[in-house]
């Protein structure tokens, strides 16, 4: 107890305490999660790719199939990869869960995967962006890479096939007052079946998903605040009307 | 019909003083004619109660106040209950959109004095709504049961445990456990939902009841029940049915308006009204790199790590608060409004809120050597501002001046010849910032020896415009 007290007050202490960030910077994901194309194509890849060993367990398949257009049978046929207990397929209602357990996950990977149902509104789109870009080979880590953003990260790069292997090049820069810099740049060794290009697309589209995955009702919520926002400003004419009408005889 | 209705309010009158508080509180309270944009702040206070505690009873209907279930019980509300995004969102914003208010109404009772004579009862109840609502926050901030939640409930808990002796058991008895866990989360969502608000309601209606028996402060400071006609109705006086009542709703709408901005648009307010760190769940074994409290705490969580000693530092954020409550006392001046004080007293004012933003900003941050610097510097006049408010009283000989001056600044300068070794040389750089305080103590205390600056008006005898 008092350990734990020692270690809060170590953390208001000035000096004591750091902030946490990034130690690179990110690149910016342009998000919209009103494109429906983007969001499907996003589902697709986070089913087969994330939600083996990550889960979205607050999520339902049902309601991620309305928000996006599909119908039950195709969210059951296109993004239903896991069973129930008795071995039948995973029914629409359910929550987006994976069979692997904590303790499998601490013990495989060093810690276990996190739920990425809300992964978008922890780190930001940006952070995601970039990490998934970001894995490098490593042949100290137990899964052979690395990764930028999060150092000694113990996720393997699960979409290797999709981008290739990239090398860490490590250069020294001189900047304009003589100061030496280390710049560190990712490099691609291997191409992976998608181009550059179409790799960043395709974590694009699963950023823009985890957009989605982390608020449902986002679209929803701005569409309405606009019919909120045009309903009050009409009653604030009224309200100030109704006001200079009564106060017309206050001096 | 009318007969009808008529018929049934003398039914109810004679039962019931219906008609009796409609009058006393509305159609024939009469309030100063000249009420100015700071006074929309108290009822919009009264409307952001209600709102809380309607969006709160939703609320209530779908969380689960259980350490296991809490937090997927609010992404339930989230996603799965129909416009259960809509109530959060309106809780949350609620939240955060009370203190704003409630901070603009408390400066606008500093601007124009109207914690003075005959209010200060008003102020004392006032500043108790403060602080319920205060443990209120903290304790609903714990519910969602997040990784803030949870370690900011642990590090305000444990400043408990740093008052001497009692201290560990006090924590252990708040907690109900050793760390936050189940059985606080179970007291905390009770306290929340019941014991505070009643007390919250209660408090409310006693501020309201006091203030409709001295009458409304303005922005003038001028009494208008001093001057009444024939009738006994104050010549500046309007009923406040319905000329306010107009009024207010314009402020309503306007309010309404920049809260479904917020909570349409932006509702976690670039993480400053929900933090990006509470959409994990709280991991007991986890803790966060950067705990910091939300916004409304966090002038208070600065004052609290300017001072290095744990117990000091308790002392000294507990003091901040309380210190509020004496302010009738502390300014003694006649002079209610600050349209007749002196120039020094509007600076003072100013500065005073400058300072609180300041400490607010710096609660949210990590600590950095200038940062920690800043906040001891914003500390210090923050504390200051209320021996200035004090000492500008009335008017003090120029001797009376600068002896004050030379032993506050002294005082400090003391203080931080004491400190300077015990300091990294990061935060030694700068100490230039005790120009801060010093140049405050300038311009409070010895402007007034070389100039004018601190000479004050003639107070009208009725309202103007």
């Amino acid at each position: 107890m008092k350990k734990l007290i020692a270690v809060i007050f170590a953390l208001m202490i000035p000096g004591a305490a750091f902030a946490a960030g990034p130690a690179v910077p990110l690149d910016k994901a342009h998000v919209d999660v009103t494109n429906e194309a983007a969001l499907q194509r996003g589902a697709k890849l986070f089913t087969n790719y994330c939600l083996s060993c990550h889960e979205a367990g607050f999520a339902r398949y049902n309601r991620v199939g309305r928000d996006l257009g599909l119908t039950e049978e195709q969210v059951q046929q296109y993004l239903i990869n896991t069973t129930d207990a008795d071995g039948a397929p995973t029914k629409v209602g359910e929550l987006m869960k994976v069979a692997m357990t904590k303790a499998y996950g601490s013990e495989a990977f060093g810690a276990a995967a996190p739920d990425l149902t809300l992964v978008a509104r922890v780190r930001g789109t940006d952070w995601v962006y970039t990490y998934l870009r970001s894995f490098y080979k490593d042949d100290k880590r137990p899964f052979g890479v690395n990764n930028t953003v999060f150092p000694n990260v113990g996720m393997p790069h699960v979409l290797w096939e999709l981008q290739g292997r990239q090398e860490l090049v490590v250069r020294t820069e001189v900047d304009a007052k003589g100061h030496e810099h280390e710049v560190t740049e990712l490099k691609l060794v291997e191409p992976g079946t998608m181009t550059p290009a179409e790799y960043n697309q395709a974590v694009l589209d699963l950023v823009t998903f985890l957009a989605y995955l982390g608020e449902p009702a986002q679209t929803e919520r701005k569409v309405i605040g606009i019919w909120v926002l045009i309903f009050l400003f009409v009653l604030f004419v009224f309200a100030y009307f109704l006001k200079k009408e009564y106060w017309k005889d206050v001096h | 019909m009318t007969k009808m209705l008529t018929g049934l309010l003398g039914w109810v009158d004679a039962r019931f003083p219906l008609t009796k508080m409609w009058e006393e509180h509305l159609s024939k309270y009469y309030a100063p004619k000249n009420f100015n944009f700071w006074y929309f702040f108290g009822s919009l206070a009264l409307l952001v109660l209600v709102i809380q505690i309607v969006s709160g009873i939703f609320l209530t209907m779908n969380y689960k106040p259980d350490a296991t279930l809490a937090f997927a019980s609010v992404e339930y509300i989230m996603r799965d209950v129909d416009m259960g995004w809509l109530i959060r969102y309106i809780h949350s914003t609620g939240a955060s959109a009370f203190f704003v208010v409630v901070y603009l109404h408390m400066f606008r009772a500093l601007m124009y004095g109207s914690y003075k004579g005959p209010r200060e009862l008003i102020w004392i109840f006032g500043m108790t709504i403060y602080l319920v609502l205060m443990a209120e926050a903290f304790m609903g901030y714990l519910l969602p049961w997040g990784q803030m939640s949870y370690w900011g409930a642990q590090v305000i808990v444990n400043l408990f445990a740093a008052i001497p002796g009692i201290g560990e058991a006090l924590s252990i008895w708040i907690r109900g456990d050793y760390v936050i866990s189940d059985a606080t989360l179970n007291r905390f969502f009770a306290l929340h939902v019941i014991a505070l608000p009643l007390v919250l309601v209660g408090l409310v209606v006693a501020h309201v009841i006091a203030l409709h028996e001295v009458g409304s402060n303005n922005p003038d400071g001028v009494e208008i029940k001093k001057k009444k006609d024939e009738n006994g109705i104050p010549l500046d006086g309007i009923p406040f049915h319905p000329y306010y009542t107009v009024k207010d709703i314009v402020g309503v709408v306007v309010f309404l308006m920049l809260f479904a901005v917020v909570m349409f648009f932006v509702p976690e307010m670039g993480g400053y009204f929900l933090e990006h760190a509470n959409f994990i769940p709280a991991d007991p074994l986890k803790t966060p790199v950067h705990i910091a409290p939300v916004w409304y705490f966090t002038p208070f969580y600065t004052v609290l790590r300017a001072v290095p000693d744990p117990f000091l530092g308790v002392v000294a954020m507990g003091l901040a608060v309380v210190i509020l409550f004496f302010l009738p006392w502390i300014d003694r001046n006649p002079i209610k409004s600050w349209r007749y004080r002196s120039f020094l007293h509007r600076l003072n004012l100013i500065l005073f809120a400058i300072a609180f933003v300041i400490l607010g900003y710096l609660g949210v941050k990590p600590v950095a050597p200038a940062l920690a610097e800043l906040g001891l510097r914003m500390t210090e006049v923050y504390f200051l501002f209320f021996f200035v408010l004090w000492f500008h009283s009335k008017a003090r000989s120029a001797k009376y001046n600068v002896i004050w001056f030379a032993i506050l600044v002294g005082l400090i300068t003391i203080y931080d010849v004491v400190r300077f070794d015990t300091l990294g040389g990061d935060q030694q750089a700068f100490m230039w910032m005790w120009v801060f305080p010093a140049g405050y103590m300038f311009l409070m205390n010895l402007l007034p020896v070389f100039t004018k600056l601190n000479n004050e008006k003639p107070v009208p005898e009725r309202v103007t415009s």
